[in-house]
């Protein structure tokens, strides 16, 4: 019926790409990760049998709802109206090209379109995402109501104009139901994976169904149940299932398509007449489809797009960042003029303020109608802790870092900071919390912070100096906290030659340097000793020996020092 | 148009009994909703909303006034005929302008006829129902210090661009929000009356039985309408019983000792907690058909009450809904 795509990443692609065409509105759209041609093609595909309209990312509010169309009416004397981008976009497939840079309040909107109750006025949409890190992700409440995920990456085109797309179905009722035992086995994958969405076991069960009736079946097989898992489940898993596949703590962070994804997937073919599915395959097969660098993704702040755009992450500025729509007020303060809607403001009540009033000629414009210039910056600082979880001098004093965490967390939202805490022990360092204001995700990650094991002094360090760069990059501040003995004695290479280990350390000790971050180091140890002060000056930063540092005073000297 | 049946929602049970109470008292004050995506917070107030009975409305008015208040607002209606109409349901989006919200002048009129007048928002289409609004924390601050303003005092005033406007506006708020994704001010959110944390069931059985009804409502929503109407029916009785009874339901001092003393061991800040647990325990009384307030009421209604309303302690790891139980068994033995 097809041609066979080339990579198991670009077949699953096609698939749900098919399905997505069966029912436009039902699955709510695909998600397309990985910026390469494989992805153009796709979308190609797409666009030769429906609608297809692009949103750009900076469409303003106007144009998404509609609404009078200022400058047309004032030119023609009337009112002129002009239809939204959401009511134009009915019944086609909104394409939306740099889905990770959509910001929150647009993703609302759509969000609300997408949600709508009759099937029929709503549209499809597909994400195109081209951001490179793992946090760079469209928003969640848009990757949440879209059904299938596919990361492209940059692969080449793969026969996907060859792709037969199936017509729309005429009702719903139309793609086959899954068995008790199917969607029992969906729901055990979903369990495993940690998917808590009411929507994700939605499309799964949909997709399901959609794969049998692709391949031309009423009833829904085990291969069907394997493919809803992996297109729908997988991409949303928050957790490994419980016995852990080997192969899955790879930390590098671009991430590469998922090219072993068909490794362990049971051979659909043989297994089509089982009758029974097994729940246990199926969390395996799903478990291995799950994108390289998802779970890194998770730790390294699945919600960082949310809460960025959230609480506190930004603030208003009169002077600079990204420009918001301009609010009534004087300029003063700081804040500039916005002549262009001062005079929007005005214009409509010209013919008002002319018939009540003085003689003169010209705008008016009253107080009223003066606006300011308001624009989005991100805050200033994130003070990234670095905590030496080892076995040695540093494992009783993780309480007190932990402590002192937690206070600078509760007064971050006054002094508009965030905090990011990596840990390092046994053989590597871990992100453990991303830069947050979220007491909730905070606190968890705290707790579930173990301790013991060697000291990668030098894995830890270059991890903070990757996250340091990386924000300085997104205009952030970052300070950092390093708290440790300073005695490293696992290498970069997971070797325990403690001079190797030594090297190492001081080479990323210098290299965050090199990087003109700032940061204090803190010595924990309970007689202060050469090796955290060479460390300190490697890295350019102050050295506080502090043998009995408890909580409180752990936050104070940091509170002094930021 | 065919909304999930609200009887057919799996589990949930707290989110649906605040959901009600709210209703049956809108002066509890609004619901915040604690929870990931795609836990039915939405689908939830849709459903309620939907199926309540039908308001009756001054006809054309565009402001939704009740008969009785006919030509209170700023219009204003002279209609002598009234009209029914679906208890309003407005969904604020995120990126919702403050014109949109709080409604401005309509520019229409200015332009053609230099005629000043007002043209309604979101506030004044959200009277007498709910207004929706997921993720709140994500809402610019004085959005939500504007949107609690109105929902506490029943009524949005307008003072900007030369306009000078109050109606009424009085409804059910509800917000939800993921607290991982950025936490609301504590000042915001003590304004809000209940508060309730839902999550997807974590059973095998709950989860297709989810699975099975999506799937039975995709295939045929008027069939799968039908076969919740029932229980769905007897929802509303529950409300319309609970709503008629409120008035007359008395309150014992006994009762508000055992309120007064439960936020005292709670140590919730702020008067407003006592205040909501007799509201709410009365709400739940009337909705239970109850004379008068137990103190089963008042435990029953404790967690929603005083949940978000506890003064956090960043070193304290238990969950406030402990907490809540913890005081509940100290009081009360």
């Amino acid at each position: 019926m097809t041609t066979p795509p080339a990579s198991p990443a670009a077949e699953d692609a096609a698939l749900a790409l098919r399905a997505f065409a069966l029912w436009p509105a039902g699955f709510g759209g695909l998600w397309l990760r990985g910026p390469g041609p494989a992805r153009d093609a796709l979308v190609e595909r797409l666009g030769s049998t429906v609608r297809l309209k692009r949103m750009p990312a900076h469409i303003d509010s106007e144009r998404l709802h509609g609404g009078i169309d200022l400058a047309a009416s004032l030119a023609a004397g009337r009112s002129v109206l002009r239809s939204g981008f959401l009511e134009e976009a009915r019944g086609a497939i909104v394409l939306a090209p740099l889905a990770e840079r959509i910001t929150a309040s647009l993703a609302g909107s759509v969000a609300q379109a997408l949600d709508h109750a009759d099937t029929a006025e709503r549209f499809g949409l597909v994400l195109l995402d081209d951001g490179a890190e793992h946090d760079e992700v469209p928003p969640l409440s848009l990757t949440e109501r879209v059904a299938f995920a596919c990361d492209l990456g940059n692969a080449a085109p793969a026969g996907f104009d060859a792709t037969e797309l199936p017509a729309p179905l005429a009702s719903p009722a139309e793609i086959p139901v899954c068995s008790a035992e199917g969607l029992e086995a969906l729901a055990a994958v979903s369990l495993a994976l940690g998917v808590d969405s009411g929507r994700a076991l939605r499309f799964a069960a949909l997709a399901a169904g959609a794969s049998a009736r692709l391949a031309g079946r009423e009833t829904v097989r085990e291969s069907d149940l394997a493919a809803a898992a992996r297109l729908v489940l997988a991409p949303r898993a928050t957790r490994l299932p419980p016995p852990p596949p080997e192969d899955n703590a790879e930390p590098p962070p671009p991430p590469p398509p998922p090219q072993d994804s068909d490794a362990d997937t049971p051979g659909d073919e043989e297994q089509e007449d089982n009758g029974k599915p097994d729940p246990d395959q199926l969390i395996e097969a799903a478990a291995a489809a799950i994108p390289p660098g998802l779970l890194e993704a998770l730790a390294a702040g699945r919600t960082r797009r949310g809460a960025g755009s959230g609480g506190g992450a930004r603030h208003l500025s009169p002077l600079r960042g990204r420009p918001l729509a301009a609010r009534q007020g004087l300029p003063r303060g700081g804040a500039r003029l916005a002549l262009i809607d001062t005079l929007r403001a005005a214009v409509p009540w010209q013919a008002l303020r002319r018939a009540e009033g003085d003689a003169l000629t010209g705008l008016r414009i009253m107080k009223d109608d003066v606006r300011v210039r308001r624009f989005e910056a991100r805050s200033a600082s994130v003070t990234i802790f670095a905590v030496d979880a080892s076995g040695s001098a540093a494992f009783t004093r993780l309480a007190e870092a932990k402590g002192a965490v937690e206070l600078l967390l509760a007064q971050a939202y006054v002094k508009r900071t965030e905090v990011a805490l990596v840990a390092f022990r046994g053989s590597e360092a871990q992100l453990l919390l991303p830069p947050t204001r979220s007491l909730t995700r905070a606190r968890r990650a705290l707790s579930e912070l173990p301790g013991g094991g060697g000291t990668p002094l030098a894995a830890g360090l270059s991890m903070v100096c990757t996250l340091g760069t990386g924000l300085t990059r997104r205009g952030y501040t970052p300070l950092l906290v390093l708290l440790t003995d300073g005695r490293g004695n696992i290498a970069l290479d997971g070797g325990t030659n403690r001079a190797t280990a030594t090297e190492d350390a001081m080479k990323a000790g210098r290299a965050i340097a090199t990087a003109g971050l700032a940061g204090v180091v803190i010595d924990i140890s309970p007689r202060p000793r050469p090796e955290a002060a060479a460390i300190a000056s490697a890295m350019r930063a102050r050295y506080v020996p502090l043998p009995q540092a408890s909580a409180a005073t752990l936050s104070k000297v940091i509170g002094a020092l930021t | 148009m065919n909304r999930f049946p609200f009887s057919a929602i799996v589990a949930q049970d707290e989110m649906k009994q605040a959901l009600l109470l709210a209703a049956v008292d809108p002066a509890i004050g609004g619901v915040m909703v604690f929870g990931d995506r795609g836990t039915g917070k939405s689908t939830a107030a849709r459903a309620l909303a939907a199926i309540l009975p039908p308001i009756t409305a001054v006809e054309g008015c565009r402001f939704g006034c009740a008969p009785t208040d006919a030509g209170t607002c700023p219009d204003p209606c002279t209609s002598k005929k009234t009209a029914k109409r679906a208890v309003p349901f407005v969904d604020l989006p995120l990126g919702a302008t403050e014109d949109r919200v709080i409604g401005a002048l309509d520019l229409e009129r200015a332009l053609r006829s230099g005629e000043k007048r007002f043209e309604p928002g979101l506030l004044a289409k959200a009277h007498r129902g709910f207004l929706y609004i997921d993720e709140i924390n994500l809402l610019e601050d004085h959005l939500v210090n504007l949107l609690l303003d109105v929902a506490a005092s029943g009524e949005n005033l307008v003072e900007r661009e030369g306009l000078s406007v109050r109606h009424k506006a009085k409804f059910v708020l509800i917000g939800s929000g993921n607290p991982e994704e950025g936490e609301l001010r504590p000042q915001l959110l003590d304004r809000f009356g209940l508060s309730v944390e839902v999550r997807t069931p974590q059973t095998l059985d709950a989860r297709v039985e989810i699975m099975r009804r999506c799937a039975s409502h995709e295939r045929d929503p008027a069939a799968f309408g039908e076969d919740w109407a029932a229980a769905d029916a007897k929802i509303v009785r529950r409300i319309a019983r609970g709503r008629s009874r409120l008035p007359t339901v008395e309150t014992p001092d006994e009762v508000l000792y055992d309120a007064s003393r439960l936020c005292m061991a709670c140590k919730a800040d702020g008067l407003r907690g006592e205040l909501t647990v007799m509201r709410a325990a009365r709400a739940q009384a009337a909705l239970e058909g109850a004379d008068t307030v137990k103190r089963k009421h008042v435990i029953a209604v404790a967690p929603m009450a005083l949940r978000h309303r506890l003064r956090r302690d960043v070193l304290d790891e238990t969950g406030s809904t402990t907490r809540i139980e913890r005081a509940v068994a100290e009081v009360f033995g």
